[in-house]
Formats: C-alpha cells, structure tokens, sequence
C-alpha cells in the first residue's frame, strides 16, 4: 500500500514539475492577495493578530486552488477511469494525493512566508521562527488531509469550482482558528509564543480525525 | 445594557418563539402538503386502473 | 415502514411542547441579571443542541449506510440533516434576536454557540447542491453519506475550536446550559430539551413517512407504465 502511494505521489509530483500547474498559481495567488490586504486595509506594515490573520486567510484560500486542481490530471487525460481500473487501492490515493498537496503548501509556504515578512509583517519574522514551522506542518497536515476528501469528494460533480471552496473553507475553520490564534503572539511587536501548547493539541486531534476518517472514508469514493 | 422593561423584553420574547413556532407550522404544512400531492395522486391512478 | 408509533410520538411532542412553554412562562423564575429576555434561552439553547445532535446523528446512520448498502439508512440520514439544517436557521434567528434583546446588536461575535452555528450552517448548506447534482442513486447516496461523515465528525470540533477562542475575549455566556442553573430553571430547561428532542423526531419520521410513500408512489407510477408499454 505504501508503494503504490509512493507510486502515484512520485507521478503527481513529477507531473507538477514538468507542467508548474499548482504551485506557481498557489505561490502567485498569494503575493497578489498580499497585495490586494496592503490596499484592501491601507496598511504598509501588520502585526499582532491583523498579520496572523492576513497569512492564514491567504494561506487556505491558497489551498482551495491546489485543492481544485488536486485530480484534474486524472480527469483531463480521461486517466481517472485508468486510475481506477487498476488495482489501487483507495487508501493509497488518500495518501499519495494528501501528500501531494502537503508537499505542494510547503513549496508555496516556502516563498509566500518569507514574502510576507517582507512584504506586510511589522515585526522581524526570524522571531517567531520555530515555533511557526510547527504551526505550520500541523495546519499544512490539516489542509492537506481534508483537501484531499474535499477533492475526491467534488471530483466528478459538474459544479466541481463552486463546491470546492464551499467545502474546503467552513470545514478548515477550527485549522484557522488554532493557526490564527498559535501564530498571532508570534507575530506580535513583543513576539513570544503563548498557548502555543493548546492551540497545537487543537491542530493535532482535528489532523489526527480527519486523517483517519479520510482514510476510512475513501473507499467509498472515486468507485464507479 | 441593563435588563429590558417587561414590556419591551416582552416583543423580543414573542418575536423568538413565535419565530420558532412559525419554522414547526410551516415545515408540518408544506409537509401536509405534500402527504395530500400523493394521497390525490394515488386515488388518481385507482381510479384510472379501475377503468 | 416508517409510521409506526408515529401518532403516540406526535401527541407526547405536542403534550411536551405545551408543558415546557407553560413551565416557561409561569413557573421559571425571573433571571436576575437578563430579566425577561432570559426565557428565548429555553427555546434557543434546546433547538441548538438537539440540531447539533442531529447532524451527528446524520453522520452515524451515514456510516451505517455505508456499511450494509441498505438506502433506507441514507435517507434516514439525509432527513436527520434536512431537519437540523431548519433547526439551525432558528438557532440563528433566535440567537439574533436574544443578541439584539440584551445587547443591542443583531449579531454578537463572542457567542460561541451562535458563531459555531454560523460556520455550520454554512457547511451544511452545500449539503444539497452537492447531492443532488449527483444522478446515479446509488452514487448519491455514498457521496452524501461521505460528506455526513465528515461533516458530522467536523460539528464537535468546530464547537470547540470556537469555543475554545471565544474563552479569549470576554465570554458573554448567552448560553448557560444545565450547569449552574437554579432548581427551577434547571427543570424548565430540562422539559424544554425533551420537547425539542420530540419535535425533532416528530419531524423526522414525518419526512420519512411522506419520501417513502412519494417513493412508493413513484415506483408504482414506473410499474403501471412498464406493463402498458408491454400490453400494446
């Protein structure tokens, strides 16, 4: 079972880097919206909870475009019957598809974080360090993991683009709520983390449900 | 904000539960409704199956 | 199949209502600090937590369909959600009201029951377009059935996660369930809890009773046509 998610991962990742469909998109669509929140609250620097806000919003709403995308190779080669003909197993998309998306929010994270500090935060990013890679492997499990079934779920509806983010977001709101909550004294003029320990056992039992549920889950999807 | 006079609190009071009440007798109409919709539609095709 | 113990079930629901609202307005004290206003309390909290309940309920008998493949759980569970959708859209409505009653504005932000409500119904809502824009029945019964489980496991953390950043800012504790309330109150909240739970059974089986005849009917409609195709 492992293998062959390690099979059908490696496949989706060499596709993104062959294609640069996702992650170039995601990684624009955030600078942009950065953008948009220097006009939008006619700030020039943010802070404290305004700035942990900004970076999470623009983070999911990221995600709803990598989640869109996240079976469209196997739907535009007509592939998806292909997919399913074979003997996979549905545990082993759950887990190469998730891991994919991961994979694809780290990527973007990886030029998005550094691009706020630049760009929007106030307070030196280098101080809230640590602890925001914690938060943000533990949300990026979250999104990754319910973006995923979110996708499978809307994989072959016909108002596939509509139902995504009408998904994906209300069910990421306790994600957003602990990573805005964990994140907003790290970013704060004093940073420093505070609750981070609760906030992080939040993110960690939403991951660990909703890992297990897909898992349980997916099965009964993308079956025809 | 201090507790509203009676009179006042009064018209919010009303307001929730006649909104509550309104929600139950409106979903059992449309439902009876409905019921009524197949009853007809039954005794139609009896009476169709009759001839 | 459905209708049975119906008429026994919708008397006890329409007894249990009448008491509670008696209960309600002339045995349930004045509360000190709320005044009047407190009473929408005995209609707001029951309505949120037996809706609360029946979304996960939606979920567990999703799971049962998903288990023996027997559709009449997927339409049990479909109803269950159908319902506490309703329920919810008086959460909200009551919910506002009580706000605009005690604090002069329609809507309060630090009211975990009334934010969580929110992102709930929110969620819910695509319920329907999701399933009906799915054709195959049997298809549509196991996506809704996936979306029922997750939603349904989602509803308690998302009630934590508010509540848990609600514990933040001042608490306006709309909602006091059951904990540390008085005598009276508590019994009056009590009864109120149970005619919600009766109401929303009630309902329930009603909307089964009348999708299993419309079935019924659909099917006998289908029959009747095949066998005069046949005969001409």
């Amino acid at each position: 079972m492992i293998a062959s998610a390690r099979t059908i991962l490696l496949k989706d990742l060499r596709l993104e880097l062959r294609t640069k469909e996702s992650v170039p998109a995601m990684t624009l669509f955030t600078l942009t919206v950065y953008v948009l929140f220097h006009f939008g609250l006619d700030r020039d620097s943010l802070d404290g909870e305004l700035a942990s806000g900004v970076l999470w919003v623009t983070l999911l709403l990221a995600a709803v475009i990598g989640v869109s995308r996240l079976f469209a190779a196997e739907r535009e080669q007509g592939g998806i019957d292909g997919l399913l003909l074979a003997p996979v197993d549905r545990t082993s998309l759950f887990l190469a598809k998730s891991a994919a998306l991961f994979l694809f929010l780290v990527a973007v994270e990886i030029v998005a974080v550094p691009a706020f500090g630049l760009l929007l935060l106030g307070p030196d990013l280098g101080g809230a360090l640590p602890e925001l890679l914690a938060i943000l492997a533990l949300g990026d499990l979250g999104i990754a993991s319910v973006g995923a079934l979110v996708a499978a779920l809307a994989a072959e509806t016909r108002a596939r683009e509509l139902i995504v983010p009408l998904l994906l977001l209300p069910l990421l709101v306790p994600v957003l709520i602990a990573a805005a909550q964990a994140t907003e004294p790290l970013l704060r003029q004093e940073q420093g983390p505070e609750d981070l320990g609760r906030w992080l056992a939040l993110l960690t039992l939403y991951d660990v449900v909703f890992v297990l549920l897909s898992v349980a889950v997916f099965d009964y999807l993308l079956e025809d | 904000m201090p507790a509203l006079p009676l009179d006042e609190a009064g018209k919010y009071v009303a307001g929730a539960y006649v909104v509550f009440l309104t929600l139950i007798v409106v979903y059992v109409a449309i439902l009876g409704a409905k019921i009524a919709r197949i009853e007809r539609d039954l005794s139609d095709l009896i009476s169709e199956e009759d001839e | 199949m459905y209708s049975k113990g119906f008429k026994p079930l919708a008397v006890a629901t329409v007894v249990t209502l009448a008491a509670a609202m008696a209960l309600v307005f002339f045995y349930a004290p004045l509360d000190a600090d709320q005044g009047f206003v407190q009473k929408i309390f005995y209609v707001h909290v029951p309505m949120a937590i037996v809706s609360l309940c029946g979304f996960v309920a939606g979920g567990i008998m999703a799971i049962r369909y998903l288990r023996s493949g027997d559709s009449s759980w997927d339409l049990r569970s479909y109803v269950a959600i159908h319902i506490s959708i309703i329920l919810g859209v008086g959460v909200l409505a009551t919910g506002a009201i009580w706000a605009r009653a005690s604090w002069g504005h329609w809507w309060v932000w630090d009211e975990p029951v009334l934010v969580s409500f929110l992102v709930v119904e929110l969620l819910y809502c695509v319920y329907y377009p999701l399933r009906f824009s799915i054709e195959d029945p049997e298809r549509q019964a196991r996506y809704s059935s996936v979306f029922a489980i997750a939603a349904g496991a989602f509803v308690p953390l998302n009630f934590a996660a508010v509540r848990m950043a609600e514990a933040y800012t001042h608490p306006r504790v709309l909602s006091q369930t059951g904990g540390n309330l008085p005598g009276e109150m508590r019994l009056t909240f009590l009864v109120s809890l149970l005619a919600m739970a009766l109401l929303f059974v009630t309902l329930w089986k009603l909307e089964l009773i009348s999708k299993h005849a419309s079935m019924q009917l659909k099917r006998l409609k289908r029959k009747l046509a095949e066998r005069e195709a046949v005969a001409a």
